[in-house]
């Protein structure tokens, strides 16, 4: 008994992790197992079966509410990234000018707030502005739909875009821009030339995650949309409030594969890059002890 | 010092993000405490209008009796009314969250910090794999796993453990499940962040004046990852206080948080003037966390201004 | 005495007039002036926080000065911005672009100007062969040694025939060994090509090695300007004797005054110096002697009439071609001794504790005032 506490002392490390590890991936696991299930059944495996893929191909609300989506997502995660290191560049480079704290709380507020609160604000504001256009020319705009959605997550994206691109901006090695500008660079060329070839990886980075993050909101959707525009999440959301839908195991299925495949690949490439480079570097290195160079 | 943009450009940059803030976040909020002291309209519109001309002068009503009948009940004095409730709950479940998310992301941060270096990479690609899969589909995978005849219950009916199926679903014990599952990443990565940084040496010389593992854990590793530590409760306990989707999965009558609450003024009673209110309330709440959050986050960015 | 020595011609080709810059309520660079001719290589030496590096700043234009002006060739370019300047300036870090090629890097500056294509390739060509840098084009900074990146940043930096050179401790990121090699190439090329060069840098022997003259550099202002020589043997005062190699300080009031010498007294005993100096008997005056100029014995001398003093050796040190003693003086005021090592088997039979004699001819000191 007691080497058997002992045993687990010593090991607590990859007890605790493995035992989060199966809690965090025991959901994903049960949607990919029962999407597969060929009865309704999500306790018991009746049967290997692929009827819920072939539902999910001729379920028009999801279909439409995918493409939807992507097209959010696309959307939002440009402009955010486009805003995101603006915000970023504000924040890193000029430390002092008037409204900065606030400036700098109310671009960190999204990351916090309950979705609620944000998404309400924001239907509250559109309506207003949609009352005042009609009211002063006659055509309310914006309409609750595609817009209003993408107003929406752009604020939420740009929130996240900034911090990614910021702790890049704040790495960056800042002296080859005045290289740059020694050299003949006026100030937009720098930017342009310089250090935005260099903060690339993390603009792509903060791309995919407002991306991922537009594709998945629930809340803020369901505020700022409008009849007959109905988002990927919406419609599950809707689904999973009626009760047991296995087309929806089989759709995350087919979200989890392609999330896996994406992630995994980005790291190898990742991984492979950095080594390569690390081998690089140190070739340099050794060929110049040898020429003592 | 030409700070890479003349002074125009430099003005330029600063206002295209700051003007695109003050619309769709300012503004918002401003627009949101005006409606909350507004009257419901009647018909379609949600609203009357938030000001009025009248002879040329601007008017503006203010209806208080929005935020009044969220704290007081008329039918019912003395009692705290469903709304007071739904706060309270809120603040209950977003503390328990944050609790439970701390007792175990805060070692699983340690162990994958404290990890030789060549797994680390893998180890948090993995923690971040499922927050990447639609979040929605997470919860409503719960929703099947902790059914009454779903996996759990067949488990413990199988093993013996119970003989008819416990009623696991809409109450305290889904919610808690899927808000901890939800946010343990959000907890995890700033502690990580945090620990990863802190400097071994500072342990071994620890070690080297007399102090044992598990003392020098506490006087030496928790105090340096406090900011972490701030910053991922900050990071879990305000989203949860307005979180709304797990409980309408996961939740019941019994547990109502302000969230559904929200919505359902919103969205089932069209009363948008009193669920501004209702969300004006709710942000006066989560103003002291957001202050601290903001304080501990300005001290990590002074700190990683230091050590470049 | 003191010795400054500027340039004779008047109007340098880059001149500093009255450059002041203030942060906040410091004075970072405090009013200084310099005249630097053209295609001569000048150095500013100090330590860390004399105001060297901003100097160097606002003459690339980096930094604007609260007072002040920057001529080059006669032209007021003080508030020029830097990318209109024909000035450039190799960094300290080599500041190269990452994501562009050796090749790339080097023809930065040169599309810039918006020259035809041939031109470019060509003046590339010609950059990177003075560097010997020509079969390494098409690789990445990261793929390069230290001095291999040092060389590419050099080639950019000339690449657009400047005016005007600047260097930012150029030899601060290189070993030892590299870094005595370096000296010379770096000193060739700039000769070779023939441009004006402004550099800085904390290292003295740095300084001494590539600088045809030196500004001695502290808190913001300039101490003496002089050619290494000059500067090394004739300080103006105790600071630059101290900064430039070693000295003893030997502190006192004059007690002889004549035309063609002088005594100072001082607590250890008299120094004689072979000239004559202005001011009356009794002035405070320092006499400066360096640690080489001194000769070093067991037994007492004959025919040393002055400056010979005695005492006990603490201190030995061994450097291979030279070897150090430090002496105790009856008042404890210690002396810095250096004796080159001329004969492999002679070495010096003096050892710790010994009671030596110590002296230097007339010629050897110098007298500060400061």
């Amino acid at each position: 008994m007691k080497r058997l506490m002992v045993a687990v002392l010593k090991h607590t490390n990859w007890i605790w992790m493995t035992s989060v590890f199966v809690f965090l991936y025991l959901p994903l696991g049960f949607l990919i197992f029962f999407s597969f299930n060929s009865t309704r059944q999500d306790a018991r495996f009746t049967g290997f079966s692929l009827r819920w893929y072939e539902a999910l191909m001729n379920d028009g609300r999801l279909i439409d509410g995918f493409w939807l989506s992507l097209k959010v997502a696309i959307t939002t995660g440009t402009l955010s990234v486009i805003l995101g290191t603006f915000a970023a560049f504000v924040l890193v480079r000029y430390t002092r000018f008037k409204g900065r704290a606030l400036f700098s709380g109310m671009i960190n507020a999204p990351l916090v707030m309950p979705e609620v609160i944000i998404g309400l604000s924001l239907l509250l504001m559109m309506v207003a502005v949609q009352r005042t256009t009609e009211s002063w020319f006659g055509i309310g705009w914006p309409d609750r739909g595609f817009i209003t959605i993408v107003f929406g997550h752009t604020l939420m994206g740009m929130a996240y875009a900034m911090v990614v691109i910021q702790s890049r901006l704040r790495d960056m090695d800042r002296s080859i821009e005045e290289a740059a500008m020694d050299l003949g660079c006026r100030p937009a060329q720098v930017f342009f030339l310089v250090t935005l070839p260099n903060i690339a990886p993390a603009m792509v980075s903060a791309w995919l995650l407002t991306f991922t993050l537009s594709f998945d909101d629930v809340v803020i959707s369901e505020f700022l949309s409008g009849p007959g525009v109905t988002t990927l999440p919406q419609a599950i959301f809707t689904y999973a409030r009626r009760g047991i839908n296995p087309t929806v195991y089989a759709a995350a299925t087919l979200l989890i594969a392609t999330v896996t495949i994406v992630i995994v690949s980005y790291s190898i490439w990742m991984a492979r890059a950095q080594r390569q480079r690390a081998r690089e570097t140190q070739a340099a290195i050794r060929q110049a002890h040898q020429y003592n160079d | 010092m030409w700070q890479l943009l003349g002074k125009a450009g430099k003005r330029g940059v600063i206002g295209v993000p700051y003007m695109w803030l003050l619309v769709f976040f300012a503004l918002p909020f401003l627009i949101l405490l005006r409606i909350s002291v507004t009257d419901m309209g009647g018909g379609v519109d949600p609203f009357v209008s938030l000001a009025q001309m009248q002879d040329g002068v601007w008017t503006l009503k203010l209806k208080l009796a929005n935020y009044v009948s969220i704290v007081w009940d008329d039918q019912r004095p003395g009692e705290a009314t469903i709304y007071m409730q739904a706060y309270a709950t809120s603040i209950r479940y977003a503390a328990l969250t944050t609790l439970f998310c701390l007792i175990i992301g805060y070692p699983f941060a340690y162990f994958i910090a404290r990890s030789p270096e060549r797994f680390r990479a893998t180890l948090l690609m993995m923690v971040m794999l499922p927050f990447w899969t639609s979040f929605l589909l997470r919860v409503y995978a719960w929703k099947g796993i902790l059914a009454d005849n779903g996996v759990i219950n067949r488990l413990f009916m199988f093993v013996g453990l119970t003989d008819a199926p416990i009623q696991m679903l809409y109450k305290d014990v889904s919610m808690l499940i899927g808000m901890t599952y939800v946010y343990l990443p959000f907890m995890v990565l700033p502690l990580y962040a945090t620990l990863v940084k802190m400097d071994d040496r500072l342990l071994e010389a620890a070690y080297d004046l007399g102090a044992r593992p598990l003392k020098a854990f506490w006087l030496v590793t928790v105090p340096l990852s406090k900011a972490g530590i701030v910053a991922g409760s900050m990071l879990v306990f305000i989203p949860s206080v307005g979180e709304f989707v797990i409980p309408s999965l996961l939740g019941g009558a019994e547990n109502l948080m302000i969230g559904r609450v929200v919505w359902d003024e919103m969205f089932s009673s069209n009363n948008w003037p009193r669920a501004s209110a209702l969300a004006a309330i709710m942000i006066l709440l989560i103003l002291v966390p957001l202050a601290v959050y903001y304080h501990y986050s300005g001290e990590r960015e002074a700190q990683a201004g230091q050590a470049s | 005495m003191t010795v400054n020595t500027t340039n004779t011609s008047g109007a340098g080709y880059l001149q500093a007039v009255d450059l002041l810059k203030r942060f906040d309520e410091v004075a970072a660079v405090d009013q200084v002036n310099l005249s630097i001719d053209k295609g001569e290589i000048f150095a500013l030496l100090g330590s860390s926080g004399c105001g060297k590096s901003t100097l160097l700043r606002m003459l690339a234009g980096f930094e604007t000065p609260t007072t002040g002006q920057v001529l080059l060739g006669g032209q007021d370019i003080t508030a020029m911005p830097p990318y209109e300047r024909p000035i450039n300036m190799m960094f300290q870090s080599y500041a190269l672009f990452p994501h562009l090629s050796v090749w790339e890097n080097v023809a930065f500056g040169l599309k810039r100007e918006g020259l035809p294509r041939t031109e470019v390739k060509s003046r590339v060509e010609e950059m990177l062969s003075l560097v010997q840098l020509g079969n390494y084009a098409n690789r990445k900074p990261h793929q390069l040694s230290g001095g291999q990146q040092q060389r590419v940043a050099l080639a950019r930096s000339l690449a657009k025939r400047p005016k005007l050179l600047l260097l930012d401790e150029p030899l601060g990121a290189l070993d030892k060994k590299l870094r005595e090699r370096t000296q010379f190439e770096l000193v060739n090329i700039i000769e070779a090509v023939g441009v004006t060069c402004v550099m800085v840098t904390h290292d003295q022997e740095e300084a001494m090695t590539m600088a045809s003259r030196i500004a001695v550099m502290s808190q913001g202002k300039v101490l003496q300007v002089g050619t290494p020589s000059e500067v090394y043997e004739y300080p103006n005062g105790r600071f630059v004797a101290d900064f430039i190699g070693n000295v003893n300080l030997f502190d006192g009031h004059m007690s002889v005054d004549e035309t063609d010498f002088c005594e100072i007294s001082t607590p250890d005993g008299v120094v004689r110096v072979n000239h004559a100096v202005s001011g009356t008997l009794g002035r405070e005056l320092t006499a400066a002697v360096r640690p080489e100029k001194i000769v070093i014995a067991k037994i007492k001398p004959d025919g040393v009439h002055y400056n010979l003093f005695a005492g006990e050796v603490i201190e030995i040190a061994y450097f291979g071609s030279y070897n150090t003693f430090i002496v105790e003086l009856p008042s404890k005021h210690q002396v810095k001794i250096t004796q080159a090592n001329t004969s492999r088997y002679e070495t010096s039979d003096i050892t710790w504790n010994d009671r030596v004699f110590f002296w230097w001819p007339e010629e050897a000191a110098i007298l500060l005032t400061s």
